[in-house]
């Protein structure tokens, strides 16, 4: 077990991986304990519905109190999320759940923070406070729905629209250049960086709950699929069709090659990047315990 | 909740220290139990953010300087609902930039406190000098039908009450609560006699009187208006900016009926309770055939040529608002039943006179006076606007 992880939640994991839990999938009927209401406004052929069931999986696996689970989201088709889920939740203003999570885990480190965030919701107008979050350390596990596209607002290009697609706002193709979150993330500071699919949903469901585990910034990118807005302009309407690129696209961290140039269509998954750093809430803590120390002489 | 016009604490039980109007906003904070701030740096107001920073700490709080105001408020948001008092402070452009959040605040009933020291405007504009340019963005800066609760002190000792009182107000009413201070009443040394720890009055927040399975079917009257359970409880809370159903907390936009019951709870929630909330000082107003409506630093000001006209026998009242929203329209209601002319000096043009206006409904004549090049409003230029409305009266002296 990698001391990068609370040993004490991992305790109840059934483990192997020397950096990752390995969840064991739960039933449905267990999964369903975690959801307030099953029924979704997300479009037929849309991952968001196994990405949340990858994260209820997780918070399972690893037998976490789920009254202690703070869900925070921003705005768009992830954040729908925190009403569907049956924990403490948060559906914040677009791009805002970061800095709300903060207040919320500075003012109640017992608590799980779980921030849900879409691609534009991260890193466009919350991308400011993504890279001060990772900067800080500080223990939330930011999981980000990656779609490529604006899906709420009808599929309008994002900062992960990659050069050349089409979207409603980039119909000659879109001429920017599309962020690598998880590099983002790794060059401002996270100390948790990992990468699944919604095809890989196991993988998914392991690199969360190490995330959540880990005792500082983790951030989980969670390859999402579109259909109905960026596979119909891109790729394939077909949800299956659209799955199967994720296999072929989708590498092993373990298997791709450190020169390799990564792009949309070959990327590496898994836990791509972590490290110990001082985490923010206890850095806190300690200034507390000094300032106090001081001031009652 | 009844409300004095000054604390009513007994002159034993008061210690006078020398305090600026900032520092007395960060002592207040800490009186009323707020143990978080998060904030951005930003003249005229960083002196709450630099004391809050060294005395959170000492008593087992929390400072954090945040990357933006945006984020600011966001935090302070996240600390309330997690349980703490929260607050933050900015000033110009800090406070556009809150907006956003000030709403969401507002929307899902989050209580926090935040200050803007006021300065000229727009934009980065005089950064150093004072003004009253923020008392309209304070009421209508965040987009959709809302109500809002903003105090304006006029002095150090009310940076610190009304804080304490800001907290109380949020707390009672759920709702985020602005003060209008200003750069002068921020930055400006005072001797002022603060209450005795234990002598005011602290709202606590309260917790649900019922199960948590129960939690969902109870409703919030605007008589009875209940406490949220903080994040992490076995109530398992939903908070959301969207537009919800208010006795679940499940959003809602599909349901006409359901934004319209939000809606005008939001809104009532504050004013059914005006009268409750509202404070406004009178000083010589018994016979006053003119009155002077001001407030923050400006009623200072007028405060001395009040103070000046009566010694002469000349009957000039004032009205000093320190709740300015919800609007003291009884007071003004008073007022406009009783003088002849109503003289509103500010510094912006006209935003309070407009609404002075309104009110009076022409029972008075409104003569507004604004100023907005950073410089104060001196009483010799209020003593100006009130000579001609005594123009029988000898003015040699004066």
């Amino acid at each position: 077990m990698s001391a990068l992880v609370d040993e004490q939640l991992l305790e109840a994991a059934p483990t192997g991986d020397p950096k990752l839990p390995r969840i064991k999938p739960h039933t449905t009927t267990e999964i369903k304990q975690h959801l307030r209401s099953a029924k979704t406004l997300w479009c037929p052929g849309c991952s968001n519905g196994t990405i949340t069931r990858a994260l209820i999986d997780a918070v399972l696996g690893l037998e976490i109190d789920p009254e202690k689970v703070v869900v925070v989201a921003g705005i768009g088709c992830s954040g729908r999320i925190s009403a569907y889920l049956d924990y403490s939740t948060v559906h914040t203003a677009h791009g805002r759940a970061l800095p709300v999570a903060t207040g919320i885990k500075a003012a109640d480190p017992s608590l799980h923070v779980i921030v849900a965030m879409g691609d534009g919701d991260s890193s466009a107008i919350g991308g400011n406070h993504f890279i001060h979050a990772a900067r800080r350390n500080i223990d939330l596990t930011a999981l980000v729905f990656n779609n490529s596209i604006y899906g709420m607002t009808g599929g309008q290009m994002s900062p992960t629209t990659h050069l050349g697609d089409k979207s409603t706002t980039s119909v000659y193709g879109n001429v920017e250049p599309a962020f690598d979150l998880c590099e983002l993330a790794h060059a401002a500071g996270a100390t948790y960086v990992a990468r699944g699919t919604s095809w890989g949903y196991q993988q998914l469901v392991n690199v969360l709950a190490g995330g959540i585990a880990h005792s500082g910034f983790s951030m989980v990118e969670a390859m999402a699929i579109c259909p109905v807005y960026y596979g119909r302009f891109n790729l394939t309407s077909d949800p299956a069709e659209f799955l199967k690129s994720q296999k072929e696209h989708a590498v092993p961290v373990d298997k791709f090659d450190e020169g390799e140039t990564r792009s949309h269509d070959h990327y590496p998954v898994g836990l791509l990047h972590h490290r110990e750093r001082r985490e923010y809430v206890t850095a806190l803590r300690s200034l507390r315990e000094r300032a106090q120390e001081a001031h009652n002489g | 909740m009844t409300t004095p016009t000054s604390t009513a604490v007994p002159a034993a039980t008061r210690r006078a220290v020398l305090l600026q109007g900032n520092e007395a906003v960060a002592e207040g904070a800490i009186a009323a139990g707020a143990r978080f701030f998060a904030g951005y740096p930003i003249t005229p107001s960083t002196e709450i953010a630099e004391v809050l920073s060294r005395r959170l700490p000492e008593v087992g709080g929390t400072f954090i300087q945040m990357e933006d105001e945006i984020a600011g408020i966001a935090a302070v948001c996240g600390a309330s609902l997690a349980g703490t008092k929260a607050l933050t402070a900015t000033s110009g452009p800090g406070f556009s930039l809150m907006q956003e959040m000030i709403g969401f605040a507002t929307m899902a009933q989050i209580p926090c406190v935040v200050v803007d020291v006021m300065r000229g405007g727009p934009s980065t504009g005089l950064p150093t000098e004072p003004a009253q340019g923020d008392v309209m963005q304070a009421r209508w800066g965040t987009h959709g039908e809302h109500s809002v609760i903003a105090l304006v002190p006029s002095s150090v000792e009310e940076c610190y009450t009304l804080t304490v009182e800001a907290f109380n107000l949020s707390e009672q009413y759920r709702t985020p609560v602005i003060i209008l201070s200003d750069a002068l009443i921020g930055h400006m040394r005072e001797a002022v006699v603060l209450p005795e720890p234990g002598t005011l009055r602290i709202a606590e927040r309260g917790t649900p009187d019922c199960e948590p399975d129960e939690y969902d079917t109870v409703t919030s009257t605007l008589d009875n208006i209940l406490p949220r359970p903080p994040l992490g409880s076995p109530f398992r809370v939903h908070v959301t900016g969207l537009v919800y159903n208010r006795r679940s907390g499940a959003p809602d936009t599909s349901d006409p009926a359901a934004a319209a019951d939000l809606g005008r709870y939001l809104r009532e929630k504050i004013y059914h309770h005006r009268d409750a909330i509202v404070r406004v000082e009178e000083v010589e107003m018994h016979g006053a055939e003119v009155a002077i409506f001001a407030y923050g630093s400006v009623a200072r000001s007028a405060m001395a040529v009040v103070r000046k006209l009566r010694a002469e026998g000349v009957p000039v009242g004032l009205v000093r608002p320190i709740t300015l929203w919800p609007f003291p329209t009884l007071a003004v209601d008073r007022m406009a039943e009783q003088v002849r002319t109503v003289i509103v000096p500010e510094m912006n043009i006209r935003q309070m006179s407009w609404e002075v206006q309104a009110a009076v409904r022409g029972r008075a004549k409104v003569i507004d006076y604004g100023r907005v090049d950073g410089k104060l409003i001196t009483p010799d230029e209020i003593l100006e606007l009130v000579k001609p409305e005594f123009y029988y009266h000898s003015w040699e002296d004066a």
